[in-house]
Order: C-alpha cells, then sequence, then structure tokens
C-alpha cells in the first residue's frame, strides 16, 4: 500500500519557447484516488500526455511496479498498463459495445473472430467489474454518453489496466450519471487500481479523491492528502496567493450607488443542462458586473447564454429596452448587446485582414453587405478608433496578425464598442497581455461604463474584477454561489466563495 | 434497435425484387433463371470491383483508379499472351501482384503523406490508363486457348448456365463476406471508417490497414481485369471507362455511407444486381435508349443518398 505503483521523478518538458513542465515529481499509489490539479496553463494535460506517451519526455524518469519504462506512445503506455479515459469518448461509434471493448484483441480461433464468446465475455466484463447490464451487441452510438465513458473503462480493464486516468470525465455528465461513475470509481478504487482524476469540480475533487496533486505555472506546488487539505488553501495554492497576503486592493471604480442605473439585462433562473445551473442575474446600466471563479466553473457559459449563442434549458432572460429575450447571437447584436470572446484567435481576430477591416468586421455585419460602408467612412473610424483605444502601431492598413496580443485586443474592443452596444461582455479580455495594455483596458473599461455602458467582465484574475467590479458574482463548480455589491468586494469573500464550504 | 442497421440493405433488397418482379410482368421471357444468370454473366467483373471498393469506402477513402487498372490489366494480358506469348499461368498471377502492387503504392501514398485519397487514385487512374497506350492504341484480341476455353466454358444449372468468372464473383463475395466480419483485418477496417482517431487511440494498426484496404482494392481491380479479358476475349485502352463511377453507384445503392464505417459487402453485391436489372429491363423495352440505364441510375443514387442523409440524422437525435 506504501509503495507507489507509479512514479514520476523530475519531468521536464520543453516546447518551442515555453517550458511546459518544469522538475514534475507525481506518483499513484495502488487503490487510491489522485486528484490533479490546477488552472489554465499550470501543466496538467502535458503531463497526462506525457504519461500516455502522446508527448516525449526530456528529461525525468517513469517508473512503473519498480521498473523504469519509457512510453514511446499510446500502445506502449497501454502495454505498460497505462489507460486513458478521455471527455471525449475516443472509441468508435459504428461499431457494437463488445467490439469496442475486445478490438485489436478479439478471440479467434483459427484466424476466425468468435462472436459468440466475444460478446459473451463482453457482458459478463461490464457486468462484473461495472455493474453494467446492457446489450452489447448495439452500435455504441445507441448509447449516451455516459454509457459509452463506462465502456470506455471497460476497454481499459479488459487490457488489464493498473492506472486508469480518467480526464475530465463528468464534464458533460448530468448528476446521476456523476453518481453511477464515481460508484464504479469507488468499485475499482477497492480492486487495487490506481485512479488519476482530473476535473474541475472542486465538490468532485473532494468527493471522490484521497490524495491531491497541485501543480501551478508547470511546476509541482505540492502533493497532499485531500482530508488535511482545506478547500481554500487548494485554491490558494492553485492561484498562488497566501491568504496571509491578500489585502485591500485600491479600488479603481467609485462608489457608485447601489441603484445607480434602471436594469439592462435580467435572468432569472436561467440554466442550461451541463452547462450552468439555474442561476440570476441583474445588470443594470452604467455597471460593471464582474464574475470570478476558477478555470470551468462556468464563466463562460453564462457569457454564451446571455449572448445566445447557446439555448438555455429553463429560465428567462429579459433585455429591458425591448423586453424581449435574446435568440441568436445575430438578435443579441441588435438588441445591443457584445461579446468579445476568450478564444481571442481563434473566435476574433480574422487574421489576414486590416486593422481596419477587423474594426469594421461587425458594424458592417449588422448593416448588411448591401449596405457597404464607404472607404471613407472605414478610414475616420478606425483614425478615430486607434486614437482612442491607442493602438500602437497606431497605422489603419497594417495586418492583424503583426500586432501585440494587447493591441489585437484593442481592436476587437473597437469593433465591438463601434456597434455601440449597451452591454458589453468581455471575456478574458486581458488574458496574455502585458501589465501596460491590461491596465489601459481595464480603464477603458471604467470610462465605458461610467458613459452609461453595462459591462460583464469576465476574468481569472481576481485583482482585476475586484478592481473593476460595480459588483462579483462568484461562481463554483456551474453554479452561482454568491453576489457581493460593491461594499462587500475583497479577496477573501470571494476566494472563500470559489472554494465553497 | 437491432434491425435499423440492416434497413439500407433491406431497402436494397426489396428494390432488387421489386424491379425484378416488374420486369417479369411486363415482359414475356423476362421471369427465367437463365435472366438472372445473364444478370451474373453481365456483371460478374463489376461485382469483383465493387467488392474491392467496399472495403475502401467503408475504410473512409475513394479508388477511382478501378477501371483504368482493369484496362491495363486487359492489355497486359492480351499483349503478354498473344505478342509475347507468355504462358496464361504465368501472366495471370502477375497481373494480380502488380494490381496489389499499385493499389499498396497508393495506399501508402495516402497514409504517408497524408493526401486525399481523391488525388491519388484520381492520379493512379491517369496513370493506369496511359500506360495502356504505350503497350498499344488498338484493340489486341485474345485467341490464346486457355482464355478461350475460359470464356467458352458453360457451368449447367438448373433452368441454364452460368460462366466460369461468375464462380470466380461469387467465390470472392463470399470470401470478402468472412474477410469484413470475422477478420482482425475487416474490423479494423470499419473502426478505421468510425473514426480513425479512435482507431488509433485505441492501439489499432492503423497505417497497416489502410494501405492493404487499397492493395486489396487494387488486387479486386487486377482480378476484374482477367475476368474482363475472360468476357471480352480482348485486351484495349478503352475498356472499362468510366467503370469506377458505376462501381461506386452500385457500392452506395448497396447502402454503404460514403462517410465510411457502415456498409456490407451483400449490400454491394444487390447494389450491382440493381444495375444489371435496369440494364435489362431498358434492353427487353427494345424502343429506349441505352443512356436510359445512366438516368435511372442517377435518379436512384440521388434518392439513396437522401435517404442514407435521413437514417444518419435520426441516427444523431436519438442520440442526444
Amino acid at each position: 500500500m506504501h509503495t507507489p505503483l507509479l512514479q514520476m521523478t523530475g519531468i521536464t518538458k520543453r516546447f518551442p519557447g515555453v517550458k511546459a513542465l518544469s522538475n514534475v515529481d507525481f506518483r499513484l499509489f495502488p487503490g487510491e484516488v489522485h486528484a490533479l490539479m490546477g488552472e489554465n496553463g499550470a501543466g496538467k494535460s502535458t503531463l497526462i500526455k506525457v504519461l500516455t506517451g502522446v508527448y516525449s519526455i526530456d528529461e525525468g524518469t517513469v517508473r512503473i511496479d519498480d521498473r523504469t519504462v519509457t512510453i514511446a506512445g499510446p500502445l506502449e503506455a497501454q502495454k505498460a498498463g497505462i489507460s486513458t479515459v478521455y471527455q471525449e469518448v475516443n472509441l468508435c461509434p459504428n461499431l457494437t459495445v463488445a467490439e469496442n471493448v475486445f478490438i485489436g484483441r478479439e478471440p479467434r480461433r483459427f484466424g476466425r473472430i468468435q462472436w459468440k464468446k466475444m460478446n459473451e465475455d463482453a457482458k459478463q466484463l461490464l457486468k462484473e467489474r461495472l455493474n453494467l447490464s446492457i446489450d452489447v451487441t448495439l452500435p455504441l452510438h445507441a448509447y449516451s454518453v455516459a454509457i459509452q465513458q463506462l465502456i470506455a473503462i471497460a476497454r481499459a480493464l479488459s487490457i488489464s489496466a493498473k492506472v486508469l486516468i480518467l480526464d475530465e470525465p463528468t464534464s458533460s455528465l448530468d448528476q446521476n450519471e456523476v453518481q453511477q461513475l464515481f460508484g464504479i470509481m469507488r468499485k475499482l478504487k477497492s480492486d487495487g487500481l490506481a485512479i488519476l482524476f482530473v476535473t474541475h469540480f472542486l465538490d468532485q475533487v473532494y468527493e471522490m479523491s484521497d490524495r491531491i496533486t497541485v501543480l501551478r505555472n508547470g511546476e509541482l506546488e505540492g502533493e497532499y492528502m485531500a482530508a488535511e487539505l482545506p478547500r481554500i488553501e487548494l485554491v490558494l495554492k492553485m492561484i498562488g496567493k497566501d491568504l496571509k497576503l491578500l489585502e485591500e486592493l485600491p479600488k479603481l471604480s467609485e462608489e457608485a450607488g447601489e441603484a445607480a442605473g434602471t436594469m439592462m439585462i435580467n435572468a432569472s433562473a436561467l440554466g442550461r443542462k451541463g452547462a450552468i445551473k439555474p442561476f440570476d442575474l441583474e445588470i443594470r446600466k452604467g455597471e460593471v458586473v464582474g464574475l470570478a471563479g476558477l478555470l470551468g466553473s462556468g464563466r463562460t457559459e453564462i457569457a454564451r447564454l446571455l449572448f445566445g449563442v447557446d439555448r438555455p434549458d429553463e429560465g428567462k432572460l429579459l433585455v429591458a429596452d425591448s423586453g424581449s429575450t435574446v435568440k441568436s447571437p445575430r438578435n443579441a447584436i441588435d438588441l445591443g448587446i457584445a461579446f468579445c470572446s476568450e478564444n481571442r484567435k481563434t473566435e476574433g481576430i480574422i487574421d489576414d485582414l486590416t486593422v481596419r477591416e477587423n474594426i469594421i468586421l461587425a458594424l458592417q455585419a449588422t448593416k448588411g453587405w448591401s449596405r457597404p460602408l464607404s472607404r471613407k467612412k472605414q478610414d475616420e473610424i478606425a483614425e478615430q478608433y486607434i486614437k482612442m483605444l491607442n493602438i500602437n502601431p497606431p497605422n489603419p492598413e497594417h495586418l492583424i496578425k503583426n500586432l501585440s496580443g494587447g493591441n489585437q485586443q484593442k481592436v476587437l474592443l473597437a469593433r465591438w464598442l463601434l456597434t455601440e452596444p449597451d452591454l458589453l461582455i468581455l471575456d478574458e479580455p486581458t488574458r496574455g497581455i502585458d501589465i501596460g495594455a491590461k491596465a489601459e483596458i481595464q480603464k477603458l473599461v471604467l470610462s465605458l461604463a461610467k458613459q452609461g455602458m453595462s459591462v460583464l467582465f469576465i476574468s481569472s484574475e481576481m485583482e482585476e474584477v475586484i478592481r473593476v467590479s460595480d459588483r462579483v458574482a462568484v461562481l463554483r463548480d456551474r453554479m452561482k454561489v454568491k453576489e457581493l455589491s460593491s461594499s462587500e468586494i475583497n479577496q477573501k469573500e470571494i476566494m472563500q466563495a470559489m472554494a465553497g464550504g | 434497435m437491432l434491425n435499423r442497421k440492416y434497413i439500407p440493405i433491406l431497402v436494397t433488397f426489396g428494390l432488387l425484387a421489386a424491379m425484378f418482379a416488374a420486369g417479369s410482368f411486363r415482359y414475356t421471357g423476362f421471369f427465367s433463371a437463365q435472366v438472372l444468370y445473364n444478370l451474373l454473366i453481365d456483371n460478374s467483373f463489376l461485382i469483383i470491383t465493387a467488392v474491392g471498393m467496399t472495403f475502401v469506402i467503408i475504410s473512409g477513402g475513394i479508388d477511382l483508379s478501378v477501371g483504368s487498372v482493369i484496362a491495363l490489366t486487359t492489355m497486359l494480358c492480351a499483349s503478354l499472351v498473344e505478342q509475347q506469348g507468355w504462358s496464361p499461368a504465368v501472366v495471370i498471377p502477375m497481373v494480380l501482384i502488380l494490381g496489389s502492387l499499385f493499389g499498396t503504392l497508393m495506399g501508402a501514398i495516402i497514409h504517408y503523406f497524408k493526401i486525399q485519397p481523391f488525388i491519388v487514385t484520381l492520379a493512379g487512374m491517369f496513370l493506369a490508363r496511359g500506360v495502356c497506350y504505350i503497350i498499344s492504341i488498338n484493340t489486341i484480341t485474345v485467341t490464346n486457348g486457355f482464355f478461350t476455353k475460359v470464356a467458352q466454358t458453360k457451368v449447367i444449372l438448373p433452368g441454364g448456365n452460368i460462366s466460369i468468372n461468375v464462380i470466380i464473383a461469387l467465390a470472392l463475395v463470399l470470401a470478402a463476406i468472412f474477410l469484413a466480419h470475422y477478420t482482425r483485418f475487416g474490423r479494423n477496417v470499419y473502426a478505421i471508417g468510425g473514426s480513425e482517431q479512435s482507431a488509433l487511440l485505441m492501439g489499432l494498426p492503423v497505417a497497416r490497414t489502410k494501405i492493404l484496404v487499397y492493395a486489396f482494392s487494387g488486387f479486386c481491380s487486377a482480378l476484374a481485369g482477367v475476368v474482363f479479358t475472360f468476357y471480352m476475349l480482348s485486351g484495349y485502352g478503352l475498356h472499362a471507362m468510366g467503370l469506377e463511377l458505376d462501381t461506386i453507384a452500385a457500392v452506395v445503392i448497396g447502402g454503404t455511407l460514403l462517410t465510411g464505417g457502415v456498409g456490407y459487402i451483400a449490400g454491394t453485391f444487390i447494389g450491382v444486381l440493381i444495375q444489371g436489372v435496369i440494364q435489362t429491363i431498358i434492353s427487353f423495352e427494345g424502343t429506349l435508349s441505352s443512356w436510359w440505364t445512366k438516368i435511372v441510375i442517377g435518379l436512384l443514387l440521388f434518392v439513396f443518398i437522401l435517404f442514407q442523409r435521413l437514417l444518419s440524422e435520426r441516427r444523431i437525435t436519438l442520440k442526444t
């Protein structure tokens, strides 16, 4: 029990220009569930990919059962007894359940596959190890994602796995399915399997895991017994703060009176299954509302609901002036909502267009392509916003891909400001840009609010949220857990709410 | 649920039966064993080609070179046997190996260089067709004793007779059904067609399987070429012009999804027979031009592709 089954020491992995992992130690004990925690870019997925042979290791050793092993690919990992079940089920939907469990290792006699034996074996395996009685001769796509995941686990078990990696297995499951999976995890744990469990849900971490390893910025923060690590400590370690050092930050936003403006948008009991539990949120005119929460806590999901990208399953969303709801992103733009998405590169800027073209894109789209903006008008607009947002280099004909991240972000902002929105949703507007540009964007947000624009500000940097927001809504595990008005906003409160009880 | 996956094939079979019944009611002399046998005799090379194509399409690819490979095989057989005086015992195994190697080469290019199968096999199609004309621009008639003997041999069955070609084609169909459903190779082909990424992560030999699929298609085309030589008793660069498209049509009408992962050899067999029945009906009608075959097949293809789309869409809604 006290010798680790898997021991990784001094693991280092470099990518061009980045050190994704540096000198990380990690171990797994048989009969334990071990949670791997960390925020964006902490190196969680790199560590898993190293362990499953998707990436090679630059430095360090991996020992399984006291033998040093080299894992050169997914097949070698399987042979070494390491199996992974991903969030996206990696099975073949067109094959039967039994085939998906046994393909590549089908029972044969004289080269002929024995279907009968294979079906019986699969049935037995699912029943004995996973308490699952289903028709194994149906194609995989006949079953729900939850069952498909269990079948993926069955496949891993049939290859006599010693280490089972579950990478975000619960993100697309509902409550009952999660409990079913947990039941099976407990059973496998008692069978002596070492389980590596990756999830964003803090509740699930504490429900299931015995041991927790925290990574931060590609380095090992520490390994802890789950029972001895209070939630708030875990969150602090993940984001790299010390509770004692959390002090009052100077607030940029003025003490706006409580009911400063009239209601701009109002969500009541709005929710979407698998994305965010029903929440209430009201944003008033001229108010900046911040969303705080860990990665995967449901921040972007809220933004997507408000902008009409995803459809809610329940609840009501009302836009004040029109009294109507948001049906689609197009409709949202018409109602005066703008959404600056988190993925600047993939959902925002268009690389090969100039700064000017990127700026006028949304305005042109709302006008319709049959009424093009004149070139003179375009130049004027570009000029004006480049000046206003201090975009550098101040040349509207520059290709946007050659700009720095911060300036690209400003161009995106300009694009949405140009549509003169009443509500601006900013999802991680300052990620990956330098401090100076950050401060400028924060200042801009405040001045926009002063002119009467409502802003929903999403960021994983708590200081930033605190600095700009009049009100902060805190999210945890896809649920809105707390709302703090301006006088109550401080890091400790937020942190406590983020970590939960 | 279980019957669902057989729906396309059942529909195809129903269609064949309905067409045959319609022909039998309308034309005297249509309803006879020999008409059925003739369907097989006249389409045996198409059955053989379509079997290879079915594997390719199930794996998620396409092979446009089949018609040209048939032409090249007839050309090689005719010129080596007639002009060079080689023995058929050497020539036939040789062309089969050459066909397989040609397929292997295309498969390797497709896999290792990650090039669209469409483009690679299109190049193969031009290449093989072009090589025919290096050998000769004229028809080479085959008078060799072995070839003429095989061509003329009739196997007597109740109510009529069939040719050796039919026996070869039927044997291949049975072997292919076994290959598709009872061997690891066959199941790997289905897995790759379902999701190549998953197949790779499940540790299946993706590279080997993909290349073998094209090798098998090359082999089938070469075999079809040999059968075609028996059937036509000549080698000619314009033989089997556009046959790749008839083949793909037969496979799709037989219920194989062009997106890969789903399909049956038996369906393909029926798909070929449907094309044959249409041709037979049109020749019985007498006044219609043979282009009506194309028109009907075109319409059928539309209907089948739409039908498949509806089926697969219902499957997606079921899933969510």
